[in-house]
Protein backbone atom coordinates (compact mmCIF):
# COMPACT_ATOMS: atom_id res chain seq x y z
CA UNK A 1 0.00 0.00 0.00
CA UNK A 2 0.84 3.73 -0.54
CA UNK A 3 2.38 5.14 2.49
CA UNK A 4 1.54 8.97 1.61
CA UNK A 5 -2.07 8.00 0.31
CA UNK A 6 -4.02 10.51 2.71
CA UNK A 7 -6.07 7.66 3.97
CA UNK A 8 -2.60 6.28 5.31
CA UNK A 9 -1.07 9.47 6.51
CA UNK A 10 -4.29 9.51 8.49
CA UNK A 11 -4.23 6.28 10.26
CA UNK A 12 -0.37 6.85 10.97
CA UNK A 13 -0.90 10.11 12.55
CA UNK A 14 -4.27 9.78 14.24
CA UNK A 15 -3.20 5.76 16.03
CA UNK A 16 -0.13 4.35 14.46
CA UNK A 17 1.93 7.15 15.31
CA UNK A 18 -0.04 9.30 17.29
CA UNK A 19 2.03 12.10 18.40
CA UNK A 20 1.37 11.63 21.94
CA UNK A 21 0.70 8.12 23.18
CA UNK A 22 4.02 6.58 20.38
CA UNK A 23 6.01 9.66 20.10
CA UNK A 24 5.79 11.34 23.38
CA UNK A 25 6.46 14.97 21.63
CA UNK A 26 4.90 18.23 22.62
CA UNK A 27 2.96 17.31 25.33
CA UNK A 28 4.27 20.17 27.56
CA UNK A 29 2.58 23.12 26.00
CA UNK A 30 -0.56 21.77 26.05
CA UNK A 31 -1.08 19.62 29.17
CA UNK A 32 -1.12 22.41 31.28
CA UNK A 33 -4.53 23.46 29.85
CA UNK A 34 -6.32 19.98 29.97
CA UNK A 35 -8.57 20.50 33.29
CA UNK A 36 -11.18 22.80 30.88
CA UNK A 37 -12.81 21.04 27.62
CA UNK A 38 -12.84 24.03 26.21
CA UNK A 39 -9.41 25.77 26.79
CA UNK A 40 -8.12 22.35 25.51
CA UNK A 41 -10.38 22.38 22.06
CA UNK A 42 -9.08 25.66 21.96
CA UNK A 43 -5.76 24.69 21.89
CA UNK A 44 -5.27 21.86 19.65
CA UNK A 45 -7.14 23.78 17.49
CA UNK A 46 -4.56 26.52 17.16
CA UNK A 47 -1.84 23.51 16.86
CA UNK A 48 -3.98 22.11 14.38
CA UNK A 49 -3.79 25.19 12.58
CA UNK A 50 -0.03 26.08 13.38
CA UNK A 51 0.82 22.89 12.05
CA UNK A 52 -0.75 22.83 8.74
CA UNK A 53 0.38 26.27 7.80
CA UNK A 54 3.71 25.46 8.50
CA UNK A 55 4.00 22.67 6.91
CA UNK A 56 2.37 24.47 3.94
CA UNK A 57 4.91 27.21 4.29
CA UNK A 58 7.88 24.80 4.60
CA UNK A 59 6.80 22.85 1.41
CA UNK A 60 6.25 25.39 -0.40
CA UNK A 61 10.16 26.92 0.46
CA UNK A 62 11.72 23.17 0.66
CA UNK A 63 14.25 24.08 -2.58
CA UNK A 64 15.10 27.70 -1.39
CA UNK A 65 15.67 27.68 2.23
CA UNK A 66 19.74 26.29 3.02
CA UNK A 67 20.23 23.31 4.67
CA UNK A 68 22.11 24.94 7.23
CA UNK A 69 19.76 27.78 8.61
CA UNK A 70 16.53 25.78 7.66
CA UNK A 71 15.76 25.19 11.46
CA UNK A 72 15.62 28.65 12.64
CA UNK A 73 13.94 29.52 9.62
CA UNK A 74 11.41 26.83 10.29
CA UNK A 75 11.30 28.06 14.05
CA UNK A 76 10.60 31.65 12.69
CA UNK A 77 7.82 30.44 10.57
CA UNK A 78 6.15 28.67 13.42
CA UNK A 79 6.62 31.90 15.50
CA UNK A 80 4.63 33.74 13.00
CA UNK A 81 1.85 31.52 12.70
CA UNK A 82 1.75 31.20 16.31
CA UNK A 83 1.35 35.30 16.39
CA UNK A 84 -1.59 35.12 14.00
CA UNK A 85 -3.32 32.56 16.84
CA UNK A 86 -2.50 34.50 19.53
CA UNK A 87 -4.03 37.62 17.89
CA UNK A 88 -7.23 36.11 16.79
CA UNK A 89 -7.61 34.52 19.81
CA UNK A 90 -7.41 38.27 21.93
CA UNK A 91 -9.71 39.69 19.27
CA UNK A 92 -12.56 37.14 19.03
CA UNK A 93 -12.28 34.54 22.59
CA UNK A 94 -10.36 37.21 25.05
CA UNK A 95 -11.49 34.75 27.92
CA UNK A 96 -9.77 31.80 26.80
CA UNK A 97 -7.00 33.69 25.51
CA UNK A 98 -6.63 34.98 29.12
CA UNK A 99 -6.92 31.89 30.54
CA UNK A 100 -4.37 30.08 28.14
CA UNK A 101 -1.70 32.64 29.02
CA UNK A 102 1.74 31.77 27.81
CA UNK A 103 0.70 28.42 26.62
CA UNK A 104 -0.42 29.87 22.84
CA UNK A 105 3.02 30.91 22.75
CA UNK A 106 4.67 27.98 23.79
CA UNK A 107 3.13 25.83 20.42
CA UNK A 108 6.75 27.53 18.86
CA UNK A 109 8.12 25.22 20.68
CA UNK A 110 6.08 22.31 20.53
CA UNK A 111 8.08 19.31 19.33
CA UNK A 112 5.81 17.96 16.81
CA UNK A 113 5.23 21.20 14.75
CA UNK A 114 8.94 21.03 14.00
CA UNK A 115 8.84 17.23 13.89
CA UNK A 116 6.51 17.11 11.27
CA UNK A 117 7.94 20.53 9.16
CA UNK A 118 11.22 18.26 9.14
CA UNK A 119 9.81 15.17 8.92
CA UNK A 120 7.53 15.06 6.53
CA UNK A 121 7.04 18.41 4.99
CA UNK A 122 10.69 19.03 4.16
CA UNK A 123 9.95 16.29 1.50
CA UNK A 124 6.73 16.37 0.19
CA UNK A 125 3.89 18.66 -1.72
CA UNK A 126 2.18 21.59 -0.23
CA UNK A 127 -1.00 20.01 -0.23
CA UNK A 128 -0.60 16.45 1.27
CA UNK A 129 1.78 18.08 3.81
CA UNK A 130 -1.17 20.43 4.77
CA UNK A 131 -3.63 17.10 5.38
CA UNK A 132 -0.29 15.57 7.73
CA UNK A 133 -0.46 18.67 9.54
CA UNK A 134 -3.97 18.50 10.14
CA UNK A 135 -4.13 14.87 11.15
CA UNK A 136 -1.23 15.25 13.40
CA UNK A 137 -3.19 17.94 15.09
CA UNK A 138 -6.34 15.43 15.15
CA UNK A 139 -4.12 12.63 16.66
CA UNK A 140 -3.09 15.16 19.14
CA UNK A 141 -6.71 16.76 19.59
CA UNK A 142 -8.20 13.45 20.73
CA UNK A 143 -6.03 12.22 23.31
CA UNK A 144 -6.14 15.47 24.75
CA UNK A 145 -9.57 16.06 24.71
CA UNK A 146 -10.21 12.79 26.45
CA UNK A 147 -7.76 13.97 29.41
CA UNK A 148 -9.49 17.09 29.53
CA UNK A 149 -12.96 15.14 29.48
CA UNK A 150 -12.25 13.23 32.51
CA UNK A 151 -10.15 16.13 34.55
CA UNK A 152 -13.53 18.56 33.79
CA UNK A 153 -16.19 16.21 34.79
CA UNK A 154 -14.58 14.66 37.31
CA UNK A 155 -12.75 18.44 38.67
CA UNK A 156 -15.57 20.71 38.22
CA UNK A 157 -18.18 18.19 37.18
CA UNK A 158 -19.38 20.11 34.52
CA UNK A 159 -18.30 19.62 30.49
CA UNK A 160 -17.73 22.59 28.50
CA UNK A 161 -18.82 24.14 31.37
CA UNK A 162 -22.29 23.09 31.55
CA UNK A 163 -22.91 21.13 35.66
CA UNK A 164 -23.34 17.56 34.16
CA UNK A 165 -23.46 15.71 37.42
CA UNK A 166 -25.60 15.81 39.97
CA UNK A 167 -25.30 18.79 42.80
CA UNK A 168 -24.60 16.08 45.85
CA UNK A 169 -21.29 15.22 43.67
CA UNK A 170 -17.78 16.19 45.47
CA UNK A 171 -15.59 17.54 43.07
CA UNK A 172 -12.23 15.53 43.46
CA UNK A 173 -9.64 18.25 43.80
CA UNK A 174 -6.82 16.27 42.29
CA UNK A 175 -8.53 16.15 38.76
CA UNK A 176 -8.29 19.54 38.91
CA UNK A 177 -4.69 19.80 39.54
CA UNK A 178 -1.11 19.03 37.88
CA UNK A 179 -0.85 15.43 39.46
CA UNK A 180 -4.08 14.18 37.65
CA UNK A 181 -3.06 15.02 34.45
CA UNK A 182 -0.13 12.83 34.63
CA UNK A 183 -1.88 9.94 35.82
CA UNK A 184 -4.82 9.99 33.25
CA UNK A 185 -2.05 10.15 30.59
CA UNK A 186 0.22 7.30 31.90
CA UNK A 187 -3.10 5.43 32.28
CA UNK A 188 -3.91 6.25 28.85
CA UNK A 189 -0.72 5.41 27.52
CA UNK A 190 -0.76 1.84 29.31
CA UNK A 191 -4.02 1.42 27.86
CA UNK A 192 -3.12 2.26 23.98
CA UNK A 193 0.13 0.63 23.80
CA UNK A 194 -1.26 -3.36 25.58
CA UNK A 195 -4.34 -2.58 22.55
CA UNK A 196 -1.22 -2.13 19.72
CA UNK A 197 1.17 -4.80 21.67
CA UNK A 198 -1.99 -7.31 21.00
CA UNK A 199 -2.67 -6.42 17.63
CA UNK A 200 1.02 -6.68 16.96
CA UNK A 201 0.72 -10.28 18.59
CA UNK A 202 -2.59 -11.32 16.65
CA UNK A 203 -0.88 -10.10 13.75
CA UNK A 204 2.43 -11.81 14.03
CA UNK A 205 0.69 -15.61 14.60
CA UNK A 206 -1.76 -16.72 12.04
CA UNK A 207 -0.37 -15.94 8.24
CA UNK A 208 -3.09 -15.85 6.27
CA UNK A 209 -4.96 -14.33 8.81
CA UNK A 210 -2.49 -11.03 8.40
CA UNK A 211 -5.55 -9.11 6.46
CA UNK A 212 -8.03 -9.85 9.31
CA UNK A 213 -5.87 -8.23 11.47
CA UNK A 214 -4.94 -4.95 10.25
CA UNK A 215 -8.95 -4.84 9.84
CA UNK A 216 -9.42 -5.33 13.29
CA UNK A 217 -6.77 -3.05 14.17
CA UNK A 218 -8.72 -0.23 12.54
CA UNK A 219 -11.84 -1.15 14.76
CA UNK A 220 -10.46 1.16 18.03
CA UNK A 221 -11.02 4.27 15.96
CA UNK A 222 -14.57 3.15 14.93
CA UNK A 223 -13.74 2.27 11.01
CA UNK A 224 -12.89 4.96 8.95
CA UNK B 1 2.28 46.70 37.96
CA UNK B 2 5.24 45.08 39.54
CA UNK B 3 3.85 42.27 42.03
CA UNK B 4 5.12 42.44 45.53
CA UNK B 5 7.00 39.59 46.09
CA UNK B 6 10.07 39.26 47.94
CA UNK B 7 12.70 37.53 46.02
CA UNK B 8 13.53 34.92 48.59
CA UNK B 9 9.85 33.92 48.46
CA UNK B 10 9.65 33.64 44.88
CA UNK B 11 13.13 31.27 44.84
CA UNK B 12 11.68 29.07 46.65
CA UNK B 13 8.13 29.22 44.84
CA UNK B 14 9.75 29.03 41.73
CA UNK B 15 11.76 25.22 42.97
CA UNK B 16 9.26 23.73 45.26
CA UNK B 17 5.77 24.90 45.19
CA UNK B 18 5.50 26.09 41.33
CA UNK B 19 7.93 24.18 40.21
CA UNK B 20 8.15 24.81 36.38
CA UNK B 21 8.20 20.69 35.45
CA UNK B 22 5.47 19.38 38.39
CA UNK B 23 3.20 21.86 38.17
CA UNK B 24 3.30 23.81 34.32
CA UNK B 25 4.57 21.14 32.55
CA UNK B 26 7.26 22.63 30.84
CA UNK B 27 10.07 21.06 29.79
CA UNK B 28 8.49 17.74 29.35
CA UNK B 29 10.00 16.40 25.92
CA UNK B 30 13.70 16.53 27.38
CA UNK B 31 13.20 15.39 30.28
CA UNK B 32 11.08 11.93 29.46
CA UNK B 33 13.77 11.08 27.35
CA UNK B 34 16.67 11.94 28.95
CA UNK B 35 15.73 11.31 32.57
CA UNK B 36 16.73 7.28 31.91
CA UNK B 37 20.60 8.55 32.95
CA UNK B 38 21.59 10.26 36.40
CA UNK B 39 24.57 12.00 34.47
CA UNK B 40 22.58 13.35 31.76
CA UNK B 41 20.35 14.55 33.99
CA UNK B 42 23.03 15.98 36.09
CA UNK B 43 24.63 17.79 33.06
CA UNK B 44 21.02 18.93 31.43
CA UNK B 45 19.74 20.35 34.38
CA UNK B 46 22.81 22.80 34.81
CA UNK B 47 22.77 23.71 30.96
CA UNK B 48 19.05 24.53 31.30
CA UNK B 49 19.69 26.18 34.79
CA UNK B 50 22.81 28.41 33.10
CA UNK B 51 21.16 29.33 29.63
CA UNK B 52 17.65 29.88 31.69
CA UNK B 53 19.06 32.44 33.59
CA UNK B 54 21.12 34.37 30.98
CA UNK B 55 17.81 34.59 28.58
CA UNK B 56 15.74 35.92 31.10
CA UNK B 57 17.33 38.35 31.46
CA UNK B 58 18.31 39.26 28.13
CA UNK B 59 15.14 38.65 27.13
CA UNK B 60 13.62 40.95 30.29
CA UNK B 61 15.94 43.94 29.23
CA UNK B 62 14.94 43.63 25.41
CA UNK B 63 10.97 43.59 26.58
CA UNK B 64 11.37 46.02 28.75
CA UNK B 65 13.47 49.13 26.56
CA UNK B 66 12.40 48.11 23.10
CA UNK B 67 9.59 46.17 22.75
CA UNK B 68 6.95 47.69 25.10
CA UNK B 69 8.51 51.79 24.34
CA UNK B 70 7.67 51.02 20.68
CA UNK B 71 4.69 49.13 21.17
CA UNK B 72 5.80 45.91 19.79
CA UNK B 73 4.68 43.34 21.98
CA UNK B 74 3.30 40.87 19.47
CA UNK B 75 6.70 39.90 18.30
CA UNK B 76 7.45 39.05 21.68
CA UNK B 77 7.71 35.12 20.95
CA UNK B 78 9.76 36.21 17.73
CA UNK B 79 12.27 38.12 19.77
CA UNK B 80 12.36 35.72 22.65
CA UNK B 81 12.94 32.48 20.37
CA UNK B 82 16.00 34.05 18.45
CA UNK B 83 17.17 35.20 21.76
CA UNK B 84 16.99 31.93 23.14
CA UNK B 85 18.78 30.69 20.01
CA UNK B 86 21.46 32.74 19.41
CA UNK B 87 22.20 32.69 23.85
CA UNK B 88 22.40 29.24 23.04
CA UNK B 89 24.99 29.14 20.26
CA UNK B 90 26.75 31.62 21.14
CA UNK B 91 27.39 29.81 24.66
CA UNK B 92 28.23 26.34 23.06
CA UNK B 93 30.67 28.21 20.84
CA UNK B 94 32.30 30.18 24.19
CA UNK B 95 32.48 26.72 26.21
CA UNK B 96 34.04 25.03 23.14
CA UNK B 97 36.88 27.31 22.82
CA UNK B 98 37.63 27.97 26.86
CA UNK B 99 36.92 24.87 28.22
CA UNK B 100 36.76 21.32 26.25
CA UNK B 101 35.94 18.95 29.19
CA UNK B 102 33.30 20.82 30.13
CA UNK B 103 31.99 20.76 26.83
CA UNK B 104 31.76 17.54 27.05
CA UNK B 105 29.39 17.04 29.56
CA UNK B 106 27.65 20.36 28.75
CA UNK B 107 27.99 21.08 25.23
CA UNK B 108 26.11 17.79 23.86
CA UNK B 109 22.82 19.38 25.78
CA UNK B 110 22.92 22.36 24.93
CA UNK B 111 21.34 22.03 21.13
CA UNK B 112 18.34 20.30 22.99
CA UNK B 113 17.78 23.26 25.35
CA UNK B 114 16.90 25.83 22.35
CA UNK B 115 13.51 23.68 22.28
CA UNK B 116 13.15 23.05 26.19
CA UNK B 117 9.36 24.62 26.53
CA UNK B 118 10.49 25.84 29.73
CA UNK B 119 13.28 28.47 28.37
CA UNK B 120 10.59 30.53 26.82
CA UNK B 121 7.86 29.56 29.27
CA UNK B 122 10.00 31.41 31.63
CA UNK B 123 10.24 34.23 29.37
CA UNK B 124 6.59 34.79 28.66
CA UNK B 125 5.57 34.02 32.18
CA UNK B 126 7.69 37.31 33.38
CA UNK B 127 6.10 38.85 30.71
CA UNK B 128 2.60 38.37 31.82
CA UNK B 129 3.30 38.59 35.57
CA UNK B 130 5.32 41.87 35.09
CA UNK B 131 7.99 40.71 37.00
CA UNK B 132 10.74 42.94 37.97
CA UNK B 133 14.56 42.57 36.82
CA UNK B 134 15.41 41.35 39.81
CA UNK B 135 12.06 39.24 40.66
CA UNK B 136 12.85 37.90 36.68
CA UNK B 137 16.50 36.92 37.73
CA UNK B 138 15.40 35.05 40.88
CA UNK B 139 12.64 33.52 38.77
CA UNK B 140 14.30 31.98 36.28
CA UNK B 141 17.05 30.80 38.16
CA UNK B 142 14.58 29.41 40.71
CA UNK B 143 12.74 27.74 37.86
CA UNK B 144 16.24 26.41 36.41
CA UNK B 145 17.00 24.72 39.86
CA UNK B 146 13.78 23.37 40.25
CA UNK B 147 13.94 21.36 37.27
CA UNK B 148 17.01 20.27 37.96
CA UNK B 149 15.73 18.91 41.40
CA UNK B 150 12.95 17.21 39.47
CA UNK B 151 15.19 15.91 36.31
CA UNK B 152 17.49 14.19 39.01
CA UNK B 153 15.22 13.04 41.23
CA UNK B 154 13.00 11.31 38.83
CA UNK B 155 16.54 9.84 37.34
CA UNK B 156 17.26 8.03 40.91
CA UNK B 157 13.67 6.97 40.79
CA UNK B 158 13.83 5.64 37.28
CA UNK B 159 17.49 3.76 38.45
CA UNK B 160 15.01 1.73 40.83
CA UNK B 161 12.36 1.18 38.53
CA UNK B 162 15.04 -0.93 35.68
CA UNK B 163 14.50 -3.69 38.52
CA UNK B 164 10.57 -3.60 39.29
CA UNK B 165 8.56 -5.92 37.14
CA UNK B 166 6.19 -3.33 34.94
CA UNK B 167 3.55 -4.67 32.67
CA UNK B 168 4.71 -4.48 28.93
CA UNK B 169 2.08 -1.96 28.39
CA UNK B 170 2.99 0.47 31.20
CA UNK B 171 6.70 -0.10 30.90
CA UNK B 172 8.47 2.75 29.07
CA UNK B 173 6.86 6.47 28.97
CA UNK B 174 3.85 5.47 30.79
CA UNK B 175 5.39 4.54 34.16
CA UNK B 176 7.67 7.73 33.81
CA UNK B 177 4.25 9.87 33.31
CA UNK B 178 2.63 8.18 36.33
CA UNK B 179 6.09 8.34 38.68
CA UNK B 180 6.80 11.96 37.62
CA UNK B 181 2.70 12.42 39.08
CA UNK B 182 3.50 10.69 42.34
CA UNK B 183 6.50 13.31 42.01
CA UNK B 184 4.64 16.76 41.42
CA UNK B 185 2.03 15.18 44.52
CA UNK B 186 4.77 15.37 46.81
CA UNK B 187 5.68 18.42 45.90
CA UNK B 188 2.91 20.07 46.42
CA UNK B 189 2.82 19.00 49.25
CA UNK B 190 4.92 22.05 49.56
CA UNK B 191 2.65 24.72 48.79
CA UNK B 192 1.39 24.86 52.47
CA UNK B 193 4.75 26.33 52.95
CA UNK B 194 4.40 29.65 50.79
CA UNK B 195 1.55 30.40 48.49
CA UNK B 196 2.69 32.90 45.31
CA UNK B 197 1.13 32.22 42.02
Amino acid sequence: MNEDSPVQILKSNVWYSNPIFIQILGICSTLAVTNNLSNTFTMTVGLMFVAAFTNITVSLLKGIIPRKVRMILQTLIIAFYVIIVDILLRAYLPEISKALGPYVGLIITNCIIMGRAEAFAQSHGPLISAWDGITSGLGYMWVLMLIAFVRELMGFGTLFGIAVLPAGFTPWTIMVMAPSAFFLLGTFIWVAKTIILKQEASSMQPKPGRKQASCSAMQPKGGK
Amino acid sequence: MVPDINPVVLLFASIFTSNILLANFLGMCSFISISKDMKSSNGLGLAVTVVLTLTAMLNWVLLQYVLIPLDLLYLRYIIFIIVIAATVQILEMVIDRVSPALYMSLGIFLPLITVNCAILGVALFMQIRNYSFVQTVVFAFGSGLGWWLAIVTLAAIQKKLVKAPVPAGLSGPGITLITIGFMAMAFIGFSGMLSVQ
